[in-house]
């Protein structure tokens, strides 16, 4: 199974050296690591060519890694329903560059580019309709970015008063709480809080 | 005489509309009573549970998924199990598996139950609904029975299920599978061949092979139009693959097949019930690795290390490797998957769920254009949408 899905993966990146970045099987997962240019020409070909056949677009999503640079990865992830197997194809993406939309390969990728945008700010060029989609009418921000925090900035009720719904920032009674459970004996790192004091010193008094 | 200029007129159907199927909020462009645009705006039960899901630990997150499409809960949990067990590395003991094959079978019964009788209702025919809901008390009862809770269940979670099932609740369900093809036979005489309802869904809202994979669409949806797809067959999980069961076909793709496939697959899954039950082993029904499910109780209470384990698992949970996989299974509505990223901590990195309806849904302005008002109820009952999983 793991040579089968390293053989296709040789394949793929055999045929289209100049857009893919790499490909591996972990886990028994085909996964192709694309450039974000070559993703319509990618994908068209993994629809289209006969061992491929890569015929329905399961799924798009956006990641998000702050840490790096550029920050966010899109992922697709395609089934071949003649070959039975799975595909992921992995790019990645920033706040500033456009994303090529493939809505003009698959017709299913419409809503879930909405959602990438709604949700990360990621955005797709040539996307025929690209609004929010599940977030509210003029929602400001990207949910799912890390740096959002949980609870959110606005919160809305019903005025009576105003007759209205409105909004408003949001008040918490009790202040989000985040607990550090990862117990300090798994990976102990080799400073400890308060160690950089001594070294300090030390190398005070070395020279 | 003077020429008119018509204008075509903008519809606002939901999201209080009972055939919106909850919270839908659908803008229909119309020419006079044709539809020419449908444009449906979701979002209106967004929760972010993908964003919630990064804030808990594994255990935690288990319940979320009960939440997503609350008429078949158990088979979104046994996607996030198979997905962390597949993380975990985890042998799942075989008993587990065959409870949760018995479940996700319930599971997809009391779907189809849910679909087929509103898709009746909002055609025009009310018994189905009275009928067939009183199966569907049952099939809740059963899971009261193993879980302590009708609906959102709980059960299945990675490393097994939360609890074994007393013996009496095999044969009990052993004895509503012999009864319930009674029901659906019932439930068909009402509906299958009653010219009421196959005008109204007989050709109506017609796709194609070609069309379904375009627009993503899996399960019954896709078999009823002429594709022979099911993961339980393709990509068996748990003990799917020692299970018989034949897989329903439609022909036209339209309303109708929708609806045959769906009363097909109900007998269907009385079948695997019956295999399951028939076959269930005996053994553990989760798994022995104190690193990833609570011991017994009785065994904390004099066991040290038992209740290290307890405590340890219930505050900080179990950290699972590094790694991500997009592991799905077959749900009532279609392919339910899981696209997990962990980052070696105790808490999801990143947890996307793919939802069958959502691309269902989207497929909706496909199935309406040129149809008439009335049948766009038919085409959105049909393709069996539940607002909790699309929106998320």
């Amino acid at each position: 199974m793991d040579l089968a899905l390293k053989d296709l993966g040789d394949y793929i990146a055999g045929q289209l050296p100049q857009d893919i970045l790499g490909t591996d099987v972990v886990r028994g997962e085909l996964t192709v690591r694309a450039r974000p240019e070559g993703i319509v020409k990618l994908l068209s070909f993994l629809r289209d060519d006969v061992s491929c056949r890569f015929k329905q677009l399961v799924d798009v999503c956006g990641v998000d890694f702050p840490e790096r640079t550029p920050r966010f990865e899109v992922v697709y992830n395609l089934l071949s329903l003649i070959n039975n197997t799975r595909v992921r194809v992995k790019i990645e993406a920033d706040e500033k560059t456009p994303v090529p939309s493939v809505t003009e390969v698959f017709s299913s990728a419409n809503w879930w580019e909405r959602e990438a945008w709604d949700m990360f700010g990621i955005y797709f060029s040539n996307h025929p309709d690209l609004r929010r989609i599940l977030t509210d009418y003029g929602f400001e921000g990207h949910p799912l970015r890390k740096d959002f925090p949980l609870t959110g900035y606005v919160e809305i009720r019903y005025d009576d008063a105003q007759k209205r719904v409105v909004y408003e920032p949001v008040k918490l009674t009790q202040e989000f709480r985040s607990f550090d459970f990862l117990s300090p004996w798994e990976g102990v790192q080799k400073m400890l809080p308060g160690d950089e004091k001594a070294v300090a010193e030390e190398e005070k008094e070395k020279s | 005489m003077a020429e008119t200029q018509i204008r075509n007129f903008n519809l606002n159907f939901g999201p209080q509309h009972p055939s919106a199927h909850g919270v839908l909020r659908l803008v229909l462009e119309m020419d006079g009573e044709i539809i020419e645009r449908a444009d449906p705006h979701i979002g209106l039960l967004h929760r972010g549970t993908e964003k919630l899901i990064e804030y808990k630990n594994y255990v935690q997150a288990v319940p979320y998924f009960d939440r997503l499409d609350y008429v078949s809960p158990q088979n979104q949990e046994h996607a996030f199990a198979l997905a962390v067990e597949k993380l975990l590395d985890l042998e799942v003991p075989p008993r587990a598996q065959y409870i949760r094959v018995l479940y996700a079978e319930i599971g997809r019964v009391l779907n189809h139950i849910f679909t087929v009788c509103a898709f009746a209702m909002d055609t025009g025919a009310m018994t189905p609904m009275l009928w067939m809901f009183e199966e569907r008390e049952k099939l809740m009862e059963f899971c009261e029975r193993a879980s302590g809770a009708r609906m959102h269940v709980n059960y299945f979670r990675p490393g097994g299920v939360a609890c074994d099932t007393p013996p009496e609740l095999l044969d009990d369900i052993g004895a509503w599978a012999e009864q319930f093809p009674k029901m659906i036979d019932d439930c068909e005489t009402l509906l299958t061949e009653n010219r009421i309802f196959k005008e109204r869904t007989v050709d109506i809202g017609v796709i194609t092979a070609e069309q379904c994979f375009d627009w993503g669409f899996t399960g019954p949806n896709l078999r009823a139009a002429g594709v022979a797809w099911d993961l339980r067959k393709s990509q068996p999980y748990d003990v799917y693959d020692k299970m018989d069961f034949d897989l329903p076909v439609g022909k036209h793709g339209d309303c109708y097949d929708r609806y045959l496939v769906r009363i097909y697959e109900m007998r269907q899954c009385l079948r695997i019930i019956r295999q399951c039950l028939d076959n269930m082993p005996g053994g553990p029904c989760k798994t022995n690795d104190r690193k990833i499910s609570p011991p017994p109780r009785a065994e904390m209470k004099n066991s040290m290390e038992a209740l290290i384990h307890h405590f340890k698992l219930y505050t900080e949970g179990y950290h699972v490797p590094a790694g991500e996989t997009y592991t799905a299974v077959e749900a009532p509505k279609g392919e339910f998957g899981v696209y997990l990223i962990s980052d070696g901590t105790n808490k999801p990195y990143r947890c996307k769920i793919r939802a069958p309806g959502f691309a269902h849904l989207q497929g909706l302005n496909l199935l309406s254009k040129g149809h008439m008002l009335a049948d766009v109820v038919a085409n959105i009952g049909s393709l069996d949408v539940v607002f909790g999983e699309i929106d998320r």
